[in-house]
């Protein structure tokens, strides 16, 4: 087991340095200046030379990713060129409000998603399969923003249930902290229920219709066993993978759920840093995201062995 | 019996109410556009950290709501005869945040490190300063280089800006973590993109004009939520709202707005001369211009694009402020003229590309005056932009017409100077008159109101007839806040100033 992590760490690093060099690459093919998208309206010429130098973009481009090579490895991922703060700090703050936000999202997808999908392939062409495919229909159709807006206006605004938007850090005041998550992450969580609830009714619809379902059927074995205990063990490996793929995704961001309910996370520092040519925090944004993916896809086989012993020999 | 819930949900129903409930008494909450950037005011470059400065951070002088300088820090000053040096008499009765005592001093000290700190960001602005001397234990004289008469006007914003002695000199260029200025408030605390708290300071000079404790600046990027916190009680008052807003503010009772046309502008910047994309005929001949600024309907943009909340606009000044050249109202639509010009400059119809924002008011408004001109024989296409790749292909000239926005200044030549002038430094237009630069070099040097004035007056009248510039509207800021707020004055720099408002929820 241990020998299986290590050898996928490091089947890993090999892909984040991919990652990188390829982000690197894109964002300089970019047109726009950092420096002068930094300036804005005050351009004085001696302080954009100032800054070119300080942040050695007159250096060829290989130059430049050697240097932010050479000081990730001493780990230290740069300086934010728009707020001077080390870019690790920007992502030592925001990450934790993104895992939040994943998490909770997650658990709305799943505690939504999953049960939908088996009750669906259980009552196969009947009016709740029909319902449930409707609301995941609708869950993937009705854009986020849209849906966060509405529910600003009625529960926030109408209703003054819940704060309309903002953070906050679950250690200071977890109340409140739950009590703004609750409306982002229902949003993010519908739309991934959605996908979640269609993938488990596939998978289980797969599964009940083999040879040994209707063995433990013919021995008499009560339905939510067969359903729970033979068929959904069988039919979780891809609702996993999707689940861990959809979580990597969540890390990566949900730009324009955040910047709806103005959550301090990953996506509007992702954004922001694009749109100034803020390179130092966009690399190490993406190198934080990629590792994400890749913690995650671990995780997934891991969980595959724990759900499936036959797997377990592959470990 | 019934049995009742458990003392555990009980507390978590009354907390949930509790925290449920909006701001508590004499904390103001107010709703930012953008999250500011590094709060020292001498690096600092963006619209969000001037309006906690205001809060924070006290000015040599202030701006009233006609755009008139008046005492800050300073209580009253003097230019020279010959616009070469300035005399200003400071407060004696203001310590900083940290106790550390204002004085010319400080002001010394302040001045020289906007002009030496290798972050500062206000060089360009005190350019013209030669050298500051104590010329007494609360006076100040700064002697110029060159005339200059706008430098008044920079004490009035980020470059006028006294921050503690002591403290600047301990942290460097890291004071931004910890901002110690003069200001009503002192800076509490700061986490990055969600929130900067601010607290009354006891020893403030004009306390008693302090009415509030405790302000939160909270930077809610998307204008519909912060009118929507605005709303549901999160916040108090709400800056920079979108005119798109408008309708939902009247329709809410509770709320009231304040509009009041900025010091910027919107406007078209036409390639005349920088670098080859300029040799176009909207580039060369000033026929075509002038035939593509009659043909567009400027009321009708406010209208359309600003709900009526923008100001249409013709110079670089907007027709409400004291330095806007009056011979030259602005004008109506009128495409037969511009049909007139065009066919005069020989042209039948013309192909023009014109760049801008990928915002969608700036794309709203760009379809419009598409059309608006189609109609007099200009065929535009249009080019959506984001932000970094704009500015870059404008400075670099690779545009014909590009659509921009200037925030604006207090002083006129802030608006003008570095725009029009052969060697200005945002001269992207390539635009060059030496009888422009005489003027406005001119200008720069008149301690004398009515003088500049004249001088403005006439660059005015040739830019409006070469029109490097096609000037369509001035911007308004937008603010709203709820029934509990009082006293609160909207200015045309768009701050928010805190004197006298009083918050009662």
């Amino acid at each position: 087991m241990l020998r299986f992590v290590l050898k996928r760490i490091l089947i890993a690093l090999p892909t984040l340095l991919i990652v990188s060099i390829l982000v690197f690459g894109l964002q300089k093919l970019l047109p726009g200046d950092p420096v002068l998208a930094l300036a804005g309206e005050e351009r004085d010429p001696e302080t954009l030379a100032r800054l070119r130098e300080l942040y050695r973009l007159n250096d060829p481009i290989w130059m430049q990713y050697l240097h932010w090579l050479g000081d990730v490895l001493k780990g230290d991922l740069g300086m934010s060129l728009r707020t001077n703060q080390p870019v690790l700090v920007l992502i030592a703050e925001k990450l934790p409000v993104t895992l939040q936000l994943a998490t909770m999202s997650m658990i709305f997808a799943m505690v939504i998603g999953i049960p939908a999908g088996i009750l669906a392939a259980t009552r196969k062409n009947s009016w709740i399969d029909w319902i449930c495919n409707v609301v995941a229909l609708s869950g993937l159709s009705i854009p986020n923003f849209w849906l966060g807006i509405m529910l600003i206006l009625l529960v926030s605004v109408n209703l003054g249930w819940l704060p309309a938007s903002g953070y906050e850090s679950f250690f200071v005041d977890p109340v409140r902290s739950l009590q703004t998550m609750l409306m982002p992450s229902f949003v993010l969580g519908t739309a991934l229920a959605a996908t979640l609830m269609r993938h488990t009714r596939s998978a289980m619809l797969g599964v009940l219709s083999s040879d040994y379902i209707r063995t433990a059927r013919a021995k008499g074995l009560p339905g939510r066993v067969v359903v729970l205990g033979h068929a959904f063990r069988n039919a979780v490996l891809p609702v996993i993978t999707l689940s861990a793929l959809l979580f990597g995704e969540l890390i990566g961001g949900a730009v324009l759920t955040e910047q709806i309910f103005t959550i301090p996370g990953f996506g509007k520092l992702t954004v922001d840093a694009v749109f100034n040519r803020d390179y130092a925090v966009v690399q190490g944004i993406v190198l934080c995201i990629a590792a994400g993916f890749l913690v995650m896809n671990l995780i997934a086989d891991i969980l595959y062995a724990v759900f499936n012993p036959r797997l377990r020999t592959e470990l | 019996m019934k049995r009742f819930p458990s003392s555990r949900v009980a507390l978590t129903a009354l907390l949930l109410v509790a925290t449920g409930l909006p701001a508590m008494a004499n904390e103001l909450r107010i709703g930012l556009q953008d999250d500011p950037d590094v709060l020292d005011p001498d690096q600092s470059r963006t619209f969000a950290g001037r309006i906690v400065y205001t809060a924070v951070c006290d000015k040599l002088v202030d701006l009233s709501p006609d755009v008139e300088i008046i005492p800050q820090l300073a209580t009253d000053w003097e230019y020279s005869d010959d616009a070469t040096s300035l005399v200003l008499n400071l407060r004696d009765d203001v310590v900083f945040h940290d106790g550390t005592p204002f004085n010319a001093e400080a002001v010394i000290y302040n001045i020289n490190r906007s002009l030496t700190l290798p972050e500062s960001r206000r060089k360009s602005e005190l350019a013209s300063v030669d050298t500051v001397t104590a010329t007494g234990p609360y006076q100040v004289t700064i002697a110029l280089k060159s005339p200059d008469a706008s430098l008044l006007a920079q004490f009035a914003d980020r470059a006028g800006m006294m921050v503690s002695p002591a403290a600047a000199e301990e942290a460097g260029a890291d004071l931004g973590n910890n901002l110690v200025c003069s200001g009503p408030f002192t800076f509490v605390e700061r986490i990055q993109q969600d929130r900067i708290v601010v607290e009354k300071f006891a020893d403030y000079w004009n306390a008693d004009a302090i009415k509030i404790d405790r302000v939160v600046y909270l930077p809610i990027p998307d204008s519909t939520v912060r009118l929507a916190n605005l709303q549901s009680g999160e916040l108090d008052l709400a800056s920079r709202l979108a005119p798109t807003d408008i309708p939902a503010i009247r329709a809410d009772a509770d709320l009231t707005e304040h509009v009041v046309t900025g010091l910027g502008y919107g406007a078209l910047y036409m390639n005349v001369a920088n670098g080859p994309r300029s040799e176009t005929p909207i580039g060369q001949d000033k026929r075509v211009r002038q035939a593509f600024s009659k043909a567009i309907d400027r009321a009708a943009l406010s209208q359309i694009i600003y709900e009526g909340t923008a100001s249409p606009g013709n110079q670089a000044f907007p027709p409400n402020s004291p330095w806007y050249n009056k011979n030259f109202p602005v004008e109506e639509r009128d495409v037969e003229g511009a049909k007139a010009l065009l066919a005069e400059a020989g042209i039948d119809r013309l192909e023009v590309q014109l760049q801008h924002p990928n915002t969608p008011i700036m794309s709203q408004m760009m379809q419009v005056v598409q059309a608006m001109v189609a109609e007099a024989g200009f065929d535009v296409r249009l080019q959506a932009l984001e932000f970094a790749t704009q500015l870059a292909e404008q400075s670099a000239g690779n545009y014909e017409v590009s659509r921009t926005n200037w925030s604006g200044r207090a002083d006129p030549d802030g608006s003008i100077h570095q725009f029009v002038t052969c060697e200005g430094g945002i001269n992207d237009t390539g635009y060059c008159n030496e009888e422009v630069d005489n003027l406005l070099n001119a200008a720069r040097t008149l301690g004398n109101p009515a003088k500049r004035k004249e001088l403005y007056d006439q660059a005015t009248a040739i830019l409006i007839d070469e029109l490097p510039v096609i000037y369509l509207v001035h911007e308004s800021y937008i603010t709203a806040h709820d029934a509990g707020v009082t006293g609160f004055v909207p200015y045309p720099d768009g701050m928010i100033r805190l004197e006298n408002v009083t918050d009662a929820d």
